[in-house]
């Protein structure tokens, strides 16, 4: 089982690839939209890609309560 | 027992003729931000595109339909009684009794074909293609004329910014023939009903509404086994693909694909959405004709095209371009 920490090291590579987001700056009480300027489709790619990591499922209406970088880490210690 | 008897097909069939028809009405992203709250910057990042083309109340479905289907027949030689099939795709028309086929084919002066019309969301066209096909070779017919077109504006919600900005108009066309040297390849094809409601005009409703997300992650992650199916079923590898015409809807979907698929260098990618916004079953036609006309893409080239929506319905296929 991967720590807390471990969650967020991983996020934050899959946030560099996909969104170009600096990995110090992912910090759980980071929102996507408004603090990392994520959009919509790059939120469905980063969905995608932790899916593959992180061994979960995110359906699309989990995806939209998911708005913090700590959403989508508690999301995936629960699931994993 | 008297048996039936079949008549003689052909090894398989090619495109003969593409023709297009884009609207007058030139749109920018400049003109929609003066009515709806969004920008060029925005609408650039996450669909690509820079204008489009709306129809004006003259270019109706069954205008814009003829003037593709009549380019089309002329590029391919054929006169209008040598076709004896006409298969209309569409997903917008607003009265769907009677289906616009039978009026197009007698437009174009094409004598008595079968003609229907065919919904397939934006994957119509590539459907339309692959039953032409089967029915050249089967011998059922001897030409067809396939059309794509659509007025999406007419099912449009103006005030929802997230598909007012993506939706557009236009028409394109093929006319297929037998042909000894197969040139359109077998169809992959399929459906993923579970999603009917990601992409629809619900009851009641007069405008279309589009789960974004939903279908982004569809097409970026369930669409890549189709392409490779519609290769594997024609005997091609990536390598030997010139041309990539996939559905025109989301340009970053299309990146997606091109870097999943791993083309060679010199695969020329239909971008046309930058130019032609998302217009359903007449993407496919709009982008081959476009990259023909301005000649990145060349007579004999071997195309790689698909379409996908609504539905979920999806179809692909390998052709030779005419």
């Amino acid at each position: 089982m991967p720590s807390t920490a471990d969650i967020q090291a991983g996020l934050g590579e899959i946030l560099e690839e996909v969104a170009g987001v600096t990995p110090a700056d992912a910090t759980p009480e980071k929102s996507f939209t408004d603090d990392l300027d994520v959009d919509s489709l790059s939120m469905v790619e980063i969905a995608t890609a932790v899916e593959d990591k992180f061994g979960v499922a995110i359906p699309d209406d989990e995806l939209a309560n998911i708005k913090t970088v700590g959403d989508a880490i508690s999301f995936i210690e629960k699931n994993q | 027992m008297t048996s039936i008897k079949m008549r003689p097909g052909a090894p398989g069939a090619q495109i003969l003729g593409l023709g297009a028809y884009r609207p007058r009405r030139r749109v920018t992203n400049d003109e929609l931000a003066q009515t709806m709250d969004t920008n060029d910057e925005w609408i650039q990042t996450r669909v690509g595109i820079a204008e489009r083309r709306w129809a004006s109340e003259d270019e109706t479905l069954v205008e814009m339909a003829c003037a593709a289907g009549g380019k089309a027949l002329a590029a391919s030689g054929l006169g209008p009684d040598e076709v004896d099939l006409v298969i209309l795709a569409s997903a917008s028309l607003r009265a769907p009794i009677p289906g616009i086929g039978p009026q197009v084919a007698h437009r174009l002066g094409i004598p008595r074909p079968g003609a229907f019309d065919l919904n397939a969301g934006c994957a119509g066209f590539c459907y339309a293609l692959g039953m032409a096909s089967d029915a050249i070779r089967s011998g059922d017919a001897r030409n067809a004329l396939v059309v794509g077109v659509e007025r999406l504006t007419d099912v449009t919600d103006m005030t929802d910014r997230s598909t007012a900005v993506i939706f557009a108009d236009g028409a394109g066309a093929a006319v297929l023939g037998a042909a000894q040297e197969p040139g359109v390849g077998p169809v992959a094809w399929g459906s993923d009903g579970d999603q009917y409601t990601a992409i629809e005009i619900a009851a009641g409703r007069s405008t279309m509404t589009m789960a974004g997300q939903a279908v982004y992650r569809w097409a970026t992650t369930k669409l890549t086994e189709t392409l490779t199916e519609a290769m594997d079923k024609a005997g091609v590898t990536a390598a030997d693909i010139d041309v990539f015409a996939p559905h025109q809807a989301n340009l970053r979907i299309i990146e997606s694909m091109v870097k999943k698929l791993g083309f060679g260098e010199d695969t020329v990618v239909a971008r046309d959405i930058v130019q032609s916004g998302n217009t359903s079953a007449a993407s496919v036609p709009l982008a081959l004709t476009a990259l023909l006309e301005s000649g990145e893409a060349k007579s004999g080239d071997l195309a790689l095209v698909l379409g996908y929506g609504a539905g979920l319905t999806f179809a692909g296929q390998v052709l030779r371009l005419p």
